[in-house]
C-alpha cells in the first residue's frame, strides 16, 4: 500500500473501468439491436423499408402495419389478421397455467410433507418427464387427441400443456416446500388440522413468491410454445406462435416486412410485459428450472 | 342403562375415527395419484408407444405389426438424417461454446461493481422471454440478404460487404447459432453471475494481498471455482440444442434445401409431412436417447448431492 503504486493503480483502474463500461454498453447495444430493428421496421412504410436503412428511425412513423397485422393480414386462407390467434393463445394459456400450477402446488405439498415409501421414485419420474424431447410423445398424443375428439381444439392444447408442464410445477413447489419448517405442520396436526386445512391455512399463505415464479414460468413457456401448437392444431384454431410463423413464412403476394414485424411484436408483447413487470421472478424460475434438486 | 350407554357411543366413534384415519393417510396419495398416473401414461406410456412404432412399418397411419429394426436401417441410410446429425453437432458445439464464453465474459464484467447493473442485466436477459418464433422472425429480417445487415453496411459505405448466410447452403446453420446465442447467452450470464456472487470474497482478498493480478485471480481461482455452473450451463444448453425446433423453422425452415435440418425438424417432417411414421419414431427414439444420456447422470448426481 505504498503511495506511488497507489497512484499508478488509481490511474490504471480508471482506464479499466472505462474499458469495462464501454464493453458493456457495446454488448448491450448489440443485444438490443434486433428488438430495435423489429420495432422501427413495424413503424415504417414498405417504400421506406425498401429504399432506406434498417437502422434508421422511421421518417414518419405510422401504426398502419400494426392495425393490418392485428386485423387484416392474410394467414392461410383467411385475411383477418392475428387477433383471433392471439385470443386462441390467451384461451389456451390461462387455464393451462392455472391447472398446472394448482396441481404442482398440491404435488409439491404431498412430496415434501406427506412422504410415503417411494416418494423419491415418484418425484424422479416426474422430474425426468420435464426433459424428454417432446418428439418422443408427439405421435401417440396426436392419436389420443384424435380418438377423444380433442384434436385441433383449444381444450386439447390446454390438456397437453398441463400434462407436460406438471413436472416443472411440481419441481418448483417441491423445492420451495422442502425448506418450509416441518414443525409448523406437526403442530397443526396436533391441533387436529387435516390435509387440506394445513395446506390452505399454513402453506398457501406463504407460497406467494413460488406461485408467482411458477405462473410466470408456465405462462412464458406455454405462450411461446410452437411444437405442440403446430402439431395439434391448424387453421383458425392455431395459437399465436403458429400463426406468426405462417404469416412470416408465406410466400404469396408482396412480402410486407413491416406487417411481419408488427405481428412479431404482438406475439412478443405478453411475455415481454411479464418480464418487464416481474423480471426478478422470471429469472428465478429460469434458474430453478435449470439447476435441479 | 347408564353403564351400557357409553359403550356403543365409544365403538361408534372409534370406528369413525379409524375410517377417518385411513382416509387421512390415503388422502395425500389420492391427491398425487392423478398427476402421477398422467405422467406414467402420457410420458412413459407414450415413449413406449413411440418405441413400439419405431419397430413397425407405419407410414401415414400406425401399423402394429412388428418388423424389427427396419426403420432404424432406413433412418441411418437417409442422407438428410446424417445432415441433421452433422448440423446438430456443429450447432451444439458452437452454441454451447459461444453462450458460455459470452455469458461468462458479460458476467465477469457485470461483477466489477457496475453502477448500472439494474439497467444492463434485463437488457442481456430479455431475449430469453421471447418465443423462438419471434427470435427467428426478427433475425430473419435482420440478416435479410438485400434489405438487412448487408444493405446497412452498403449504406455505411462498405460496398463490397456481402452477407447472404441465410440463403447460403454452407453458412445457413451459422445463422441459427447466431440467433440461438443471442437468445440464450444472457441466461447463461445470469447463471454465472449468481455463481460469482456465491464465491467467498475472503479467498479473492487473500490473493489480492499476495499481489496476484486480477487476470490471474480469475483464471486460477475464480473460474475453477465456477465448475458446477459450467456443468449446469453445458447440460442446460445441450438439452436446449437437441430440442431446438421452433428457431430453425422460423429462421430458415430447415433450408435452404435441407442445409439446416436438425433431428427435431427431421422427425417432424418425416412423421407428419412425408408419412414415414416408423422412421420418424426411430428418429424420436434417437433424440430421446441423446437427451437421456445427458440428463439422467446429471439429475442423479444433483439429487444425490442434495441427500448427503
Amino acid at each position: 500500500m505504498s503511495a506511488p503504486s497507489d497512484t499508478v493503480s488509481a490511474g490504471s483502474a480508471r482506464t479499466t473501468r472505462l474499458v469495462i463500461y464501454t464493453l458493456l454498453l457495446v454488448l448491450a447495444a448489440i443485444y438490443l439491436l434486433p428488438l430495435y430493428v423489429m420495432l422501427t421496421t413495424s413503424f415504417k412504410s414498405l417504400a421506406e423499408i425498401r429504399g432506406g436503412d434498417m437502422l434508421a428511425l422511421p421518417r414518419d412513423p405510422s401504426l398502419d402495419s400494426w392495425f393490418k397485422a392485428w386485423g387484416e393480414a392474410c394467414i392461410g386462407v383467411t385475411c383477418e389478421g392475428i387477433k383471433g390467434y392471439f385470443w386462441n393463445s390467451i384461451k389456451m394459456v390461462v387455464p393451462a397455467v392455472l391447472i398446472s400450477t394448482v396441481l404442482g402446488a398440491l404435488n409439491g405439498y404431498v412430496l415434501t410433507k406427506w412422504r410415503f415409501p417411494g416418494h423419491k421414485l415418484v418425484f424422479g419420474l416426474m422430474l425426468f418427464a420435464c426433459f424428454i424431447p417432446f418428439q418422443a410423445v408427439l405421435i401417440p398424443m396426436a392419436r389420443v387427441l384424435g380418438i377423444f375428439g380433442m384434436a385441433n381444439t383449444t381444450s386439447g392444447l390446454v390438456f397437453v400443456h398441463v400434462v407436460y408442464g406438471l413436472g416443472f410445477t411440481t419441481l418448483f413447489f417441491r423445492n420451495y416446500y422442502e425448506a418450509f419448517p416441518d414443525e409448523l405442520i406437526k403442530a397443526a396436526m396436533m391441533d387436529g388440522a387435516g390435509f387440506f386445512k394445513i395446506f390452505w391455512r399454513i402453506l398457501l399463505p406463504s407460497s406467494g413468491p413460488i406461485i408467482v415464479v411458477t405462473v410466470i414460468y408456465q405462462f412464458t413457456n406455454i405462450w411461446n410454445d410452437f411444437l405442440f401448437g403446430v402439431s395439434f392444431s391448424s387453421g383458425a384454431e392455431s395459437p399465436m406462435t403458429v400463426a406468426l410463423n405462417n404469416l412470416v413464412s408465406s410466400s404469396t403476394g408482396v412480402k410486407e416486412y413491416n406487417v411481419d414485424m408488427a405481428a412479431a411484436v404482438f406475439a412478443a408483447l405478453p411475455t415481454l410485459f411479464v418480464y418487464i413487470v416481474a423480471g426478478r421472478y422470471f429469472v428465478r424460475g429460469l434458474m430453478a428450472g435449470a439447476v435441479k434438486g | 342403562m347408564t353403564t351400557i350407554e357409553p359403550v356403543p357411543y365409544v365403538t361408534e366413534q372409534r370406528s369413525r375415527r379409524s375410517y377417518k384415519d385411513r382416509l387421512g393417510t390415503l388422502l395425500p396419495k389420492i391427491v398425487l395419484a392423478p398427476s402421477f398416473a398422467i405422467t406414467l401414461v402420457f410420458v412413459y406410456g407414450f415413449i413406449l408407444w413411440t418405441v413400439y412404432l419405431s419397430f413397425t412399418r407405419s407410414r401415414i397411419l400406425p401399423i402394429y405389426e412388428l418388423v424389427g429394426f427396419d426403420a432404424y436401417y432406413n433412418l441411418w441410410s437417409q442422407p438428410s438424417w446424417y445432415m441433421a446429425i452433422k448440423n446438430l453437432a456443429i450447432f451444439g458445439v458452437l452454441y454451447i461454446s459461444f453462450c458460455i464464453v459470452i455469458g461468462l465474459t458479460i458476467a465477469i464484467l457485470m461483477d466489477q461493481r457496475i453502477r448500472a447493473e439494474g439497467v444492463l442485466r434485463p437488457i442481456f436477459l430479455y431475449p430469453m422471454a421471447l418465443s423462438f418464433v419471434v427470435t427467428g422472425t426478427a433475425w430473419k429480417w435482420f440478416l435479410n440478404p438485400g434489405l438487412g445487415l448487408e444493405k446497412t453496411m452498403h449504406n455505411l459505405g462498405w460496398e463490397s460487404f456481402k452477407f447472404d448466410w441465410l440463403i447460403n447452403t454452407d453458412m445457413a446453420i451459422y445463422t441459427i447459432v447466431i440467433a440461438g446465442v443471442w437468445q440464450a447467452s444472457g441466461f447463461i450470464m445470469a447463471m454465472f453471475l449468481a455463481g460469482l456472487r456465491g464465491i467467498d470474497g475472503e479467498i479473492i482478498k487473500a490473493a489480492q494481498i499476495d499481489g496476484a493480478p486480477t487476470f490471474a485471480i480469475y483464471r486460477r481461482i475464480i473460474i475453477p471455482m465456477l465448475r458446477p455452473v459450467f456443468l449446469s450451463a453445458i447440460i442446460v444448453l445441450a438439452h436446449m440444442a437437441i430440442k431446438s425446433y421452433d428457431l430453425v423453422i422460423a429462421l430458415t425452415g430447415g433450408g435452404p434445401g435441407n442445409a439446416t435440418e436438425l433431428p427435431s425438424t427431421f422427425m417432424y417432417s418425416y412423421t407428419f409431412t412425408r408419412s414415414q411414421m416408423a422412421v420418424g419414431s426411430a428418429s424420436a427414439v434417437m433424440m430421446l436417447m441423446g437427451i437421456t444420456a445427458i440428463i439422467v447422470p446429471y439429475l442423479y448426481s444433483e439429487l444425490r448431492e442434495k441427500r448427503s
